[in-house]
């Protein structure tokens, strides 16, 4: 078994015991790099000096008897949305070809301070608006399970590394589902945390309200490990929170008696896959065998959650991405006036879904618009919020499929925008509610594509989520199952 | 159509867009379709119902009022597409 | 046909913190430019502003002293539009929410009291700079922006069209900026541009309700500017009118040198701000509690000081209020008084030879040659009667190019009042046998010749002589 296939928690303890060291692991997963990105094409940057510099001084550390952190020395990647001081951070998008942040993000100080090993900056839909990874500027990222399927999106770079083997861990960022359904689609285990958990400040906005960052990992432990790093107040973001944060890695126990699961029957939807809803409900029926308890919940404004979503989402993004304009940073594309310069580079320089984005979005918010479909959809975000509100006066967590299909076919989705924003309706409605939710393997489709378990936490408890996820965990192996590049369908 | 030319116009100008005569056609078949879907939406009374802005209820954070470090020109200017002399340097200005 | 004008003002004033609304970055004016920058100031892609406490504390403030009512709930948007003064395209603002509402002051023109309604108070944050290669922003082929200033903290105060004169106009101007001096939320430097106006300015035929097609000129930074850009305004469109035209709404740029309004041909239409709350900024919400410990923490206003000053010193509206209308003045004058010196003197040295000596030479009051502490010694010399007053208007033309103590002036120019009677005795007997026909007036009842000889006395003295001594002992003299 070579190291890259190992979860981080593993690795850590063989780097504590000098089994291996650092440079080793790290030389091995960009190997595995090597084999796979031809492939799969995960990542837009890799720092390969870097991130040997980085294992190696990691290295001496444990050479002279100091103590290691959890993440230290250990490869990881980074969505390309996530500021990162001195490296290129593109959004996957032309329009911030050459942008090199002057700043880390928050994230990156509390990471960089683990002294873990960065490999580069992962691919992912173009400013995140996407949920297949095809919509980056630069190349689509392939599937590991299967090379002509999409790795899901927007963080499908970071799930496709890390189902690869080309990165032990990730950080994704998931505005309607975009670190859940990758997940599922990639069989890792994917973590949004509650809105405010994890400080945005350097995660490059699509939809402020919506945005959140979080882990992608081998597995549970790997995730409550990496969430224990991030998570946190930052008075550089105002809307993060100043809960306590707990240690989510001690809450991970096998006991779920007596726990309360409900099963809204508006996310078990018609136009569900079949093996999707046979695989959920085997991996529901599990914790049934553990003493949980099931209880059928409804959430009446679901059917409500796709609208509302995509109108906020857009109206949001319209207005963080008027600062593309070529003025002070950012590719510029020449005009006659200024006008014309920035009409230009926004219209050459943003890809397709991106621009539809912004018109939606401007529509919605323009006079004689605003309150028919902005307003409306802030209204009725009220009315999703408060289904999950009494929801959860009954049942501890919520636990329905991650997306209603397994991978789909790169190409299959690009022809009808609508059909795809369709895709998100078992992972918008909770971003719109600011809770958190994580995807956990849970099976495989009779393709032998991956299929996830998304359980949805109450605000700020994303331990007993993890608990859940973790107690499942135990009772299966598919989170130890690693994607036979190309292998499948 | 709910979506007239005028709209995807208008809209673009909006967005500092440009829009072709054959991509207007377009977006105006996927902005219908979309917005149409959309009007699903007002099936639902919200006539009392209180819009939400913010993803979690959150009042008063405040910075304190005390200097921090800015960067240095070389850096803020470190993206810049064009500089002159210290400055962001753009095309002339049109309007005012 | 006979027009009325109708004017509103939004008065933008930047506030006098340390850091800029929504970073720490510093907001001092002057700095190289580009150097008062960081990421979220310049809007790089993925940062998040913060409020500045300082910023919210001072918007208070500003609206209790004008007395608005506070929003209890008050929250920012995004103003959307293009420019490249403004990295992000978007201003952060308040829309339908703002921190204070409905409130008003008083003004003074030409004896009249007037209320002039305030609509409401705001926060947001100004904008960069563009310094033009050409003559103006429309010859240039290219502009360069400076981002120093993009993040300083404004409150934009927001009057209702109740003005009907420039002099309205500028009165009110003169009130805000009094009592944002007085509240010490900004230090109002016009000439560095911390407040500004956007002038509306629009015609109606008089007596009617209905308001015209108004025009907005933006960034009036001078009182003077602000009263030439209005009286030219309505003579335009007065013009216009008794033409048969039409007046057009739109934005009209103020041009000093040529004393003129120029069109801004600017797409009107085109500004669709489609405003939209903050999602990074939660909202602010005040308790009424919090709401009066800042009214109690209020200082003394402007109306409430040039009260004061009438009803403990005796002074005149009139020069009260000139005494009051800024906080320089205020001080200044309190200073004087400190020292000793008679409240109403002081009032009258004020509004006479200091604000002449100032006036001409366009000095503002905090940096006279003649300092506070200084004229009220020299009051003080004429209260003992060291001096006369007409001696006094010397010294004090001395003070003013002369750093020295007012008692040295006069001791080193000999200008100490003569107070000895065998001194003044001498001369005036002199003057009485230099003059047998004001004498002889005088004593054949006509007590009025004596001023002439008192006169003389004074001159013979040189002025120096102690003008009540000089009567009493001329009176003494020719009476018995």
């Amino acid at each position: 078994m070579r190291l890259y296939e190992k979860p981080a928690h593993v690795l850590h303890d063989m780097l504590a015991q000098k089994e291996i060291t650092a440079a080793e692991l790290t030389r091995d997963v960009l190997a595995r790099l090597d084999e796979t990105e031809g492939q799969v094409q995960a990542y837009l940057t890799v720092t390969r000096e870097s991130a040997l510099a980085q294992a190696e001084a990691v290295d001496k550390k444990i050479a002279s008897g100091e103590e290691i952190s959890f993440l230290e020395g250990i490869p990881g990647a980074i969505k390309d949305n996530i500021c990162t001081k001195g490296t290129k951070t593109t959004c996957a998008s032309k329009i911030l070809e050459h942008f090199v942040p002057p700043y880390d993000a928050t994230v990156m100080e509390k990471l960089r301070a683990q002294q873990p090993v960065i490999l580069g900056k992962v691919n992912m839909d173009e400013f995140a608006m996407g949920g297949s990874t095809e919509n980056s500027a630069y190349h689509p990222t392939h599937n590991p399970w299967a090379l002509e399927r999409v790795p899901g999106g927007s963080s499908g770079g970071s799930a496709a590394a890390v189902a690869a083997g080309s990165a032990i861990w990730a950080l994704g960022s998931d505005t309607g589902g975009s670190i859940r359904q990758p997940a599922s689609f990639c069989g890792v285990v994917g973590l949004k945390p509650t809105y405010g958990r994890v400080s945005r400040y350097g995660l490059v906005a699509y939809a402020s309200s919506l945005d959140q960052i979080g882990p992608l990992a081998r597995d549970v432990t790997d995730a409550a490990h990496l969430l224990n790093i991030i998570a946190g107040h930052d008075e550089m973001d105002s809307t993060s929170s100043t809960a306590p944060v707990p240690d989510y890695a001690q809450a991970l126990t096998e006991d779920v008696k007596g726990l309360k699961i409900g099963l809204p029957k508006e996310y078990f939807t018609e136009g569900m896959d079949g093996d999707v809803e046979k695989t959920v409900r085997a991996a529901i029926s599990k914790y049934k065998d553990m003493g949980a308890e099931i209880l059928e919940i409804s959430l009446p404004h679901t059917a409500y959650a796709i609208s509302t979503y995509y109108l906020i989402a857009p109206a949001e993004a319209a207005t963080n991405l008027e600062r593309y304009d070529g003025v002070s940073y950012g590719e510029r594309v020449d005009g006659e006036d200024l006008v014309q310069m920035m009409t230009n580079t926004r219209t050459q320089l943003f890809g397709e879904e991106v621009r539809r984005r912004i018109m939606i979005g401007n529509y919605a918010l323009s006079a004689g618009y605003y309150d028919a479909y902005y307003l409306k959809a802030l209204k009725v975000r009220t009315l999703v919020q408060q289904d999950y509100t009494e929801a959860f006066k009954q049942v501890d967590v919520i636990m329905a499929p991650t997306a209603p299909t397994p991978a789909f076919r790169l190409g299959e989705m690009m022809a009808d925008p609508l059909q795809l924003y369709l895709q998100d309706v078992c992972t918008v409605p909770l971003n719109l509610a600011g809770l958190p939710g994580l995807s956990v393997p849970c099976g495989y489709s009779s393709k032998g594509l991956p299929i996830g378990l998304q359980i949805i936490g109450k605000a700020l408890d994303e331990a007993t989520i993890l608990r859940a996820a973790y107690a499942y965990e135990q009772t299966q192996s598919f989170h130890n199952d690693m994607a036979r590049i190309g292998g499948n369908d | 159509m709910k979506v007239t030319k005028e709209d995807i116009a208008n809209v673009a100008v909006l967005s500092r867009l440009s829009v072709s005569e054959a991509e207007a056609d377009k977006y105006m078949g996927q902005m219908d379709k979309i917005l149409t879907y959309m009007d699903n939406l007002s099936q639902l009374d919200t006539e009392s119902v209180k819009p939400t802005t913010y993803a979690l209820p959150m009042q008063n954070v405040f910075r304190e009022d005390v200097v921090r470090e800015s960067l240095d020109r070389e850096a803020a200017l470190a993206n810049a597409p064009l500089r002159e002399d210290g400055y962001f340097k753009v095309p002339k200005v049109l309007e005012g | 046909m006979k027009y009325e004008t109708v004017i509103g003002l939004e008065i933008h004033c930047e506030l006098k913190t340390k850091t800029k609304i929504f970073c720490g970055c510093e907001t001092g004016f002057g700095a190289e430019h580009n150097t008062h920058v960081c990421p979220v100031c310049l809007g790089l892609p993925g940062v998040l502003p913060t409020v500045n406490k300082r910023v919210v504390e001072f918007a208070i403030k500003a609206g209790l002293a004008t007395n608005c009512e506070i929003n209890q709930y008050c929250k920012f948007d995004r103003k959307n539009y293009y420019y490249p003064d403004l990295p992000k395209n978007w201003q952060t603002s308040q829309y339908d929410l703002p921190i204070a509402e409905h409130g008003w002051v008083d003004i003074d023109v030409e004896g009249e009291k007037k209320r002039i309604r305030l609509t409401r108070i705001h926060m947001e944050e100004d904008a960069g700079k563009l310094v033009h290669s050409g003559t103006n922003i429309k010859d240039s082929a290219s502009s360069n922006v400076d981002y120093n200033r993009t993040g300083v903290p404004l409150l934009e105060i927001v009057s209702e069209p109740d003005m009907s004169s420039a002099l309205e106009a500028r009165t009110y101007m003169e009130k805000i900026k009094a009592i944002m001096e007085y509240i010490d939320v900004s230090n109002c430097r016009m000439e560095e541009g911390n407040l500004r106006a956007d002038v509306n300015v629009s015609l109606r035929p008089a007596g009617s309700t209905e308001l015209g097609t108004r025009t907005e000129m933006k960034n009036i930074n001078s009182f003077k500017s602000l009263e030439d850009a209005i009286n030219y305004e309505i003579e335009r469109q007065t013009e216009v009118l008794e033409d048969g035209g039409e007046i057009i709404q739109e934005t009209r740029t103020w041009d000093p040198e040529r004393g003129i309004t120029l069109s801004m041909r600017s797409k009107e239409n085109a500004h669709d701000y489609r405003y939209m709350p903050e999602p990074d900024l939660p909202p602010i919400v005040t308790s009424p509690e919090t709401i009066e410990k800042f009214r109690s923490e209020l200082p003394e206003l402007p109306d409430a000081r040039r009260a004061r000053l009438e009803k403990d010193f005796g002074l005149s509206d009139y020069d009260a209020g000139i005494i009051t209308s800024s906080r320089a003045m205020a001080e200044y004058y309190d200073a004087v008084v400190a020292t000793g010196a008679d409240a109403k003197l002081a009032a009258n040295w004020m509004m006479g030879d200091l604000l002449k000596n100032l006036n001409a030479e366009a000095i503002d009051i905090s940096k006279s040659p003649v300092e506070a502490e200084r004229l009220g010694e020299m009051i003080r010399l004429i209260e003992k009667g060291t001096i006369s007053s007409k001696i006094g208007k010397k010294v004090f033309a001395e003070m003013w190019t002369c750093p020295d103590a007012p008692a040295k002036i006069v001791e080193d120019k000999g200008l100490v009042q003569i107070t000895d009677t065998g001194a003044i005795e001498a001369i005036v007997d002199q003057v009485i046998a230099d003059n047998p026909k004001p004498v002889e007036q005088y004593k054949a009842g006509k007590k009025k010749a004596i001023g002439a000889l008192v006169g003389q006395v004074m001159k013979q003295s040189k002025g120096k002589a102690n003008p009540q001594m000089v009567n009493e002992l001329l009176a003494k003299k020719l009476d018995s």
